[in-house]
């Protein structure tokens, strides 16, 4: 666990939401915008850059398996919003080897792709990164996208018919998908292990490339699916690559708790966060990772100016152009840096380590949060002034873990 | 009319061909060992560079190979990264169709496609064994002979899921507040014995609208498969008789498929061995020979082709007396090279032997000489006359040379072949297109709304 000394606030993790122009629906309209570019690698690595010159811990890119609707169970045709998406994981690979530090968290479906082609991509991730890979694993809930694949039935679920949430068949779907996600997890984790570290031996006399009592088969069998392993990429620089997953609710707590390295939580406040915190911990003691690093981020969304009243107008001018007030399932920050510091502050207390932050118009609140927030939790002693490891794991506390097939 | 040379580079491989006990043989990971070979390949002003693919071990007696490199990184993804510190060089990579779905590869490639600005390529490859399915959720089950019927139906929709954005539908205009021009952008559906799907694609229209697609294939079939749907073959015909005879079938076919023969690039796989001298090439050539087949890696292709484990063997001695084990269960698992030897491997034998006998060579001799590739051995005068020659005389469009060392194997290629070619005007001084197909001298492809309709499977 994160701890720092008596009288000195631990130091907070800060991390980046990037998604399309925004999260504002109307972010894609402001004048500083860039729509025209969202689906070009410019656009995309000039973001990285400047998360990394605030030093922040990692970025995260969302990405779907259909397209982008405000409506978050079917599609709703749409033509005032962003729509269109790149694969997460491909625009991380072309970012990454235009910075130095940063980590990269890119979204993924675990619902939809096979384990054995995202363990090794995100294995690769970590190579051309050298070391500043993670992945964040998201559960599939939408039938369009199942329609996509046509290889299982997902059956519609309606938030405007509360019944089907709480029927005790769509519950145990709900927990269904997410027990495959921990199984997902599972795979991805073992065919990171899947060859030790020394495997390459390149034994001259004896013809051999490698040790192959070094590879291993990984053998997993569950209720989804089974993979044989190894993979086909040898062991990634960081060991295991950081595993992420957002949660509202106590099924993907347990997941969170489970599997994860870094868990995306939405508290309204700080006695919420501080009661998300204790249910993930005590799920993360039964599941036999007490003594293991689980951090928990809480998720908002910012629109950061000088004062309270820009921000607020800001909002309301993009809330105008969209339509309709924008709503999240996080808690929504509109003020000042110095006023966010505080809510940070404030919220770290009760137990957070960190925080992911996602903008509401891009590029203004991401340069806002590197250019005003990150200073001001610097005066505060509450952030690094400086990149001080070479690894994700490394900026997130984490060790180089054993390989759980390495003999002892 | 003079032909220009089109030429790729291949990063070496998991098989023989990579000698990883040379000094200079770096990391067949690290990223940097892409990089540098990517960017050597564009410093020679490559179409394009290509990626293999398998998706197992390959094992031998039921163990993991392990006399060749082992080990690979994720296509797309090293692609992907690669993009990043190149600028012009395609970036082709081989993705199997039977282990994947056709709305995510699409998805993938139309990315790769976007992020690289237009130079991502799609090498179509197909299998059906069980042993690789234990890997993935949805298994091995194909039937052989469906792989074709699955290979050409996931391209046809992959092509439809690409087809469904016209290019025209992001409009991002802030002052009107459109993003989109349709509400229903990308909408589509499929259904066939293979898939049934439907719905919206969600990326955009890419630069090129979708990769150069290569297919490897060799047989009727797949011929048939590359002439009705691919831009470009891998082929393996270097020599120029058999490449001369490849050609003519292949562009031959094309008529029936309402194409004409600029359409599809004939690019043969080649290694290739300078010198100083011609004589000093073929004294390397050898060397590189006997380091590509170790005695182990001689007693595992005997091995393969006598089906089954010859322990002890003494393979300085003659090839084993006896006939190979004809059976459907082959001790080799994951390596599509051991189907040539299953196809009648008694006969096989018999000729390994009849080359035995007549150069009196010994079982590992023998293997040096059936298993080498077509290479380009010469000096830099010599490999740049034979391949001009080639290409002129329809042996080929161009080839996709496999270096046998990584990632510096290509240096010696680009500093000294590729100006003899550029001096005699058959290859490009510099880039001049903005695209994969630019630079393959493929013409655009015309967005679906510009052509007279669109059909859709049913």
């Amino acid at each position: 666990m994160t701890s720092a000394p008596a009288g000195r606030p631990a130091p907070l993790h800060l991390a980046v939401a990037l998604d399309g122009a925004g999260w504002h629906p109307a972010a894609w309209r402001e004048a500083d915008a860039q729509p025209q570019r969202l689906f070009t690698a410019g656009y995309w690595t000039e973001l990285a850059q400047q998360a990394e010159r605030g030093l922040l811990d990692f970025l995260t890119i969302e990405d779907g398996l259909n397209l982008q609707s405000d409506d978050h169970f079917e599609a709703d045709s749409r033509t005032d919003r962003v729509r269109g998406q790149l694969d997460a994981v491909l625009i991380a690979a072309r970012a990454a080897p235009t910075t130095r530090h940063i980590g990269f968290v890119p979204t993924a479906i675990t619902t939809h792709t096979e384990p054995f082609h995202l363990s090794k991509a995100i294995a690769t991730l970590d190579y051309v990164s050298t070391g500043r890979a993670g992945i964040r694993v998201q559960v599939g809930a939408r039938a369009d996208a199942a329609a996509h694949f046509g290889r299982r039935e997902i059956p519609p679920l309606r938030r405007d018919r509360p019944d089907d949430l709480d029927d005790p068949d769509a519950q145990r779907q709900i927990a269904d998908r997410f027990d495959e996600a921990a199984d997902y997890v599972e795979v991805l984790r073992r065919l990171w292990d899947s060859w030790e570290d020394d495997a390459e031996i390149r034994d001259v006399a004896t013809g051999r490339f490698i040790d192959r009592d070094k590879l291993h088969y990984i053998d997993f069998e569950g209720r989804w699916f089974s993979v044989k392993g190894p993979s086909i990429t040898p062991r990634p620089p960081q060991g295991q690559p950081v595993v992420a997953a957002l949660g509202h609710s106590s099924v993907p707590y347990r997941l969170i708790a489970r599997s994860a390295d870094v868990g995306f939580v939405t508290p309204r406040d700080a006695a919420q966060a501080a009661a998300i915190v204790a249910e993930i911990r005590a799920e993360q003691a039964s599941a036999g990772r007490a003594g293991q690093t689980v951090h928990v981020f809480a998720d908002l969304v910012v629109f950061l100016d000088e004062s309270e009243t820009a921000a607020v107008a800001r909002k309301q001018r993009l809330d105008e152009r969209a339509g309709t007030e924008y709503r999240s399932d996080a808690v929504i920050y509109a003020g000042p840096a110095a006023g966010l510091a505080d809510l940070l502050q404030d919220w770290q207390a009760a137990g957070l380590s960190g925080f992911r932050l996602r903008p509401g118009a891009l590029p203004h609140d991401l340069t806002q949060l590197t250019e005003q927030l990150v200073p001001e939790l610097q005066r505060r002693g509450l952030f690094r002034t400086g990149y001080e490891a070479g690894t994700l794991r490394g900026l997130l506390g984490l060790n180089r873990p054993a390989n759980r097939y390495a003999a002892a | 009319m003079t032909k220009q040379l089109h030429l790729a580079a291949h990063f070496p491989g998991v098989n023989n061909t990579t000698v990883w006990s040379d000094p200079a043989a770096g990391s067949h990971i690290e990223f940097d060992s892409f990089r540098q070979f990517a960017q050597t390949a564009e410093r020679g002003k490559f179409d394009f560079l290509f990626l293999a693919e398998g998706l197992r071990l390959r094992e031998q007696n039921g163990l993991i190979y392990d006399l060749d490199v082992v080990g690979r990184p994720d296509t797309f993804t090293i692609l992907a990264a690669l993009a990043a510190v190149t600028e012009h060089v395609g970036l082709t990579g081989t993705i199997n169709s039977t282990f994947n779905e056709p709305y995510e590869v699409a998805r993938q490639f139309a990315s790769l496609d976007h992020l690289s600005g237009g130079r991502a390529a799609w090498n179509v490859v197909t299998s059906w064994d069980a042993f690789t399915g234990e890997n993935f959720r949805r298994g091995g089950f194909l039937a052989q002979g469906d792989r074709y019927d699955r290979a050409r139906t996931f391209l046809a929709t992959a092509n439809e899921l690409w087809d469904s954005w016209h290019g025209d539908e992001v409009l991002a205009d802030a002052g009107t507040g459109q993003f989109l021009s349709t509400a229903e952008p990308g909408t589509f559906r499929h259904q066939d014995a293979f898939f049934d799907i439907a719905g919206q694609f969600n990326v955009p229209r890419s630069p090129q609208g979708r990769p150069v697609i290569f297919q490897a294939g060799d047989s009727d079939e797949g011929r048939d498969f590359a002439a009705a749907s691919a831009d470009a073959i891998f082929s393996r015909h270097s020599t120029l008789k058999d490449g001369q005879a490849f050609y003519a079938d292949v562009k031959g076919r094309l008529p029936k498929f309402g194409r004409t023969r600029s359409e599809l690039l004939i690019l043969p796989a080649a290694t290739f061995v300078l010198g100083d001298t011609d004589a000093e090439a073929a004294e390397i050539a050898h060397e590189v020979r006997r380091a590509q087949v170790s005695p182990q890696t001689a007693l595992k292709f005997i091995e393969q082709l006598w089906n089954t484990e010859l322990s002890g063997f003494d393979v300085d001695g003659p090839l084993p007396a006896f006939d190979p084990v004809v059976s459907d269960n082959l001790i080799s698992k994951g390596r599509a090279s051991v189907r040539q030897f299953a196809k009648d491997p008694v006969a096989l034998a018999g000729e390994w032997r009849a080359r035995a006998h007549a150069g009196n060579l010994s079982a590992r001799e023998v293997v040096i000489e059936v298993t080498g590739r077509q290479s380009f051995i010469g000096s830099a005068e010599t490999i740049a006359t034979t391949l001009n020659e080639l290409v002129q005389a329809d042996a080929a469009d161009g080839y996709i040379l496999v270096p046998h060392i990584t990632p510096g194997g290509l240096v010696p290629f680009v500093d000294q072949v590729v100006p003899l070619l550029q001096e005699r005007g058959v290859f490009r001084a510099d880039y001049t297109g903005s695209t994969l197909r630019d630079n393959l001298g493929l013409a655009p492809l015309r967005r679906p709304g510009e052509t007279a309709a669109v059909g859709v499977a049913s």
